[in-house]
């Protein structure tokens, strides 16, 4: 009987197994940012621990860092305490620390894989839950809590069960205008946000094998959103392509070695999954989300759904809460809701494709009057890249804000945020009551939609323009 | 982290799907750098309405939440486990769980329940029509029993122990030191380092 390619990572980094007891699974990158580390430094303190491998490890200030005035010390004196707490932590245990404004700055899963430090076949853990970013590259990747940051701080390692599978089978070819942001939104309307749970999801199928890197991480970023801690594409010459050159590949011969390896990072032909879903690419257009739950999403082209029309009596109450917190009336063409904020970053869209499909859309186009739209890259190092290709010309001839880049209005624990009854496009990744700022509403939607959306001034896909 | 054999008290009856970790501690309270203080932030934004169960005199001092399925979905925080904790919860009774916030809660002796969504509706109907009654949680048993109620449920063996025992992982996981320096030594020689 054949493994899936979830099981070959995962059986490749048992350090121990026991009857009994949970596997002992080794982690091989630790990615660490201000928000969910503090707790687990002060653990290791306490206790008199140090942190085993910090070769393994490396942090980042992206969640609550300002995208406006970099030079000037952070103006929320709670967030500044995070942010400096995470500079001594480091200092203190010896981490390799991208601070603000530095070059190599930037979300924790923008910066792993542009670093090259993501490869096939690892494990990467990191206290956050769109950590299942880095299984674009056929890693095994999850978030974690504070307790298990800990663990893998002062370990290497975290006691694991061994997870069930699941494969997402995207047959077909994504037709024009429609992006993996659009794919990853219509999986979850149709698995729903508990559909993954307890598995690893496995991307398979000719859509997934023809998208870039960038897209397949936009797809693997929200596997949470489906209920699944880790999702997973199988490397190939796209992703060889990829991280051949970066800073943290291997060269020369270990080069082949490591590609060598990297091709038999593959499901079985004879391996059985726990759950398949299968989904045709041809039919899908342009998604949005309506709801308050990233499962809550249409095609750009249907109405706000009438609660009455959901028959299990769960997702009717949601639906009839969903909307309510919205402000939407079932009936209502989606192309007709008018938003006051576009969004575009975070470590779902915040990527180089992402920005060069907004200047696409914005050139030679303006934002709509009363339409606030920000543009924030993911990290330094694609602020710098956009720049060169003066995409950031562009996006501010059209009249949108070109920022510093973080996670910034993903889930606005910095300066950028909604005000209450406010209502944005964004390229993030939930929609969540409050989660852009207290009373604010969120629609999901890919890079192009949030441009197009920006120039009308309410939800628009390109090609409606 | 607490030890957790069996637990009685009285039970909230919290009627929503998808209670993200968002609503459960929204993000604002995650400046913190210290592990206190979170009981505050516990449903922040749903606390500000007046009729929101939590805010109803008869569930003040109740610890066991039961709420609607796939409770603690989306974000990693631990904060969620920390303020629902410190808030006096010791159990959450639902018919399913975010991965993430479940583990996470068993990490801090927060006891996650999964019970059918019809047992589930049962116990929130008799938290509304009796605030009062008592519900009791018993880990050894794996047994919740509520008035002429008993319904079972699963976790594995492994976790009961280490929750019965109140343990910390890391401290076990340091027994194999040895098993781990030995992994280390068999691993690809070029796989990445940070420095």
């Amino acid at each position: 009987m054949g493994r899936t390619l979830a099981e070959k990572v995962y059986d490749a980094h048992v350090v121990r197994r026991a009857e009994g007891e949970p596997d002992l699974l080794y982690i091989d990158l630790h990615l660490v940012h201000e928000v969910t580390s503090p707790q687990a430094f002060d653990g290791l303190r306490m206790a008199g621990r140090t942190v085993r491998r910090p070769d393994l490890t490396i942090a980042t200030e992206d969640h609550n860092v300002p995208t406006t005035d970099l030079l000037r010390p952070i103006a929320d004196p709670v967030s500044r305490t995070q942010v400096e707490t995470l500079r001594k932590n480091c200092a203190e245990f010896g981490i390799r620390l991208h601070p603000m404004g530095d070059e190599g700055q930037g979300i924790v899963h923008v910066i792993g894989p542009q670093l090259g430090l993501t490869q096939p076949g690892m494990t990467v853990v990191c206290g956050d839950s769109h950590t299942s970013t880095h299984g674009a590259f056929g890693a095994l990747a999850f978030g974690i809590g504070t307790s298990e940051v800990e663990h893998v701080l002062a370990t290497q390692t975290l006691p694991q069960t061994k997870p069930k599978t699941m494969a997402v089978t995207v047959n077909g070819a994504l037709p024009p205008g429609v992006t993996a942001k659009d794919l990853i939104l219509a999986i979850i309307a149709k698995i729903g946000t508990g559909g993954g749970q307890g598995h690893v999801i496995e991307y398979r199928g000719e859509a997934i094998r023809s998208l870039s890197m960038e897209g397949r991480m936009t797809v693997c970023n929200m596997s949470i959103e489906a209920g699944a801690r880790a999702g997973m594409i199988a490397p190939d010459e796209t992703t060889f392509a990829y991280l051949k050159g970066r800073p943290h590949a291997p060269k020369g011969e270990d080069w082949d070695r490591a590609v060598a390896y990297w091709k038999s990072l593959r499901t079985d032909d004879d391996a059985a999954f726990d759950k398949e879903v299968v989904i045709d690419a041809s039919t899908l257009t342009p998604y949005v989300t309506w709801g308050t739950n990233p499962g809550q999403g249409l095609p750009l082209s249907e109405s706000v759904p009438d609660p009455a029309s959901f028959d299990d009596p769960v997702e009717r109450a949601a639906a009839e809460r969903a909307l309510e917190y919205m402000g939407l009336t079932a009936g209502t063409p989606l192309r007709d809701i008018a938003v006051d904020t576009v969004f575009v970053g975070s470590c779902t869209n915040g990527r180089i494709e992402d920005l060069r499909a907004v200047a696409e859309v914005l050139k030679g186009r303006k934002v709509a009057d009363g339409v606030r739209m920000l543009v924030v890259p993911g990290s330094m190092k694609v602020k710098k890249q956009a720049e060169e290709e003066g995409l950031h010309e562009v996006i501010k001839a059209a009249g949108a804000e070109w920022r510093e880049s973080g996670c910034s209005m993903c889930l606005a624990m910095n300066p950028d945020k909604l005000s209450p009854g406010e209502r944005s496009a964004s390229t993030s990744n939930r929609n969540f009551e409050g989660r852009q700022g207290p009373g604010g509403r969120t629609h999901l939607v890919s890079p192009a939609v949030a441009a197009a959306t920006a120039v009308t001034g309410r939800l628009t896909a390109p090609a409606d323009l | 982290m607490e030890a957790f054999t069996s637990h009685t008290g009285r039970a909230v009856p919290l009627r929503r799907s998808n209670v993200d970790t968002d609503q459960i501690i929204p993000a604002v309270w995650l400046k913190q750098v210290s592990r206190t203080g979170f009981d505050k932030g516990l449903f922040s934004a749903w606390r500000e309405d007046p009729d929101f169960v939590l805010n109803k005199p008869e569930y003040q001092g109740a610890s066991i939440l039961v709420a609607g399925p796939d409770f603690g979905t989306g974000s990693s925080r631990e904060h969620a486990v920390w303020a629902l904790q410190q808030y006096g919860f010791r159990v959450v009774i639902a018919p399913r769980f975010g991965d993430i916030f479940r583990n996470n809660a068993t990490k801090m002796g927060l006891l996650p329940v999964v019970l059918p969504g019809d047992v589930v509706d049962r116990l929130q109907t008799r938290a509304e029509r009796e605030p009062a009654a008592e519900v009791t949680v018993d880990l050894g048993a794996r047994e919740v029993r509520a008035g002429d109620l008993v319904a079972s449920f699963e976790i594995d063996d492994y976790t009961r122990w280490r929750l019965m025992e109140g343990l910390d992982d890391i401290g076990l996981t340091l027994r194999h030191a040895d098993d781990i320096a030995a992994y280390e030594r068999r691993r690809l020689d070029w796989l990445p380092t940070t420095v």
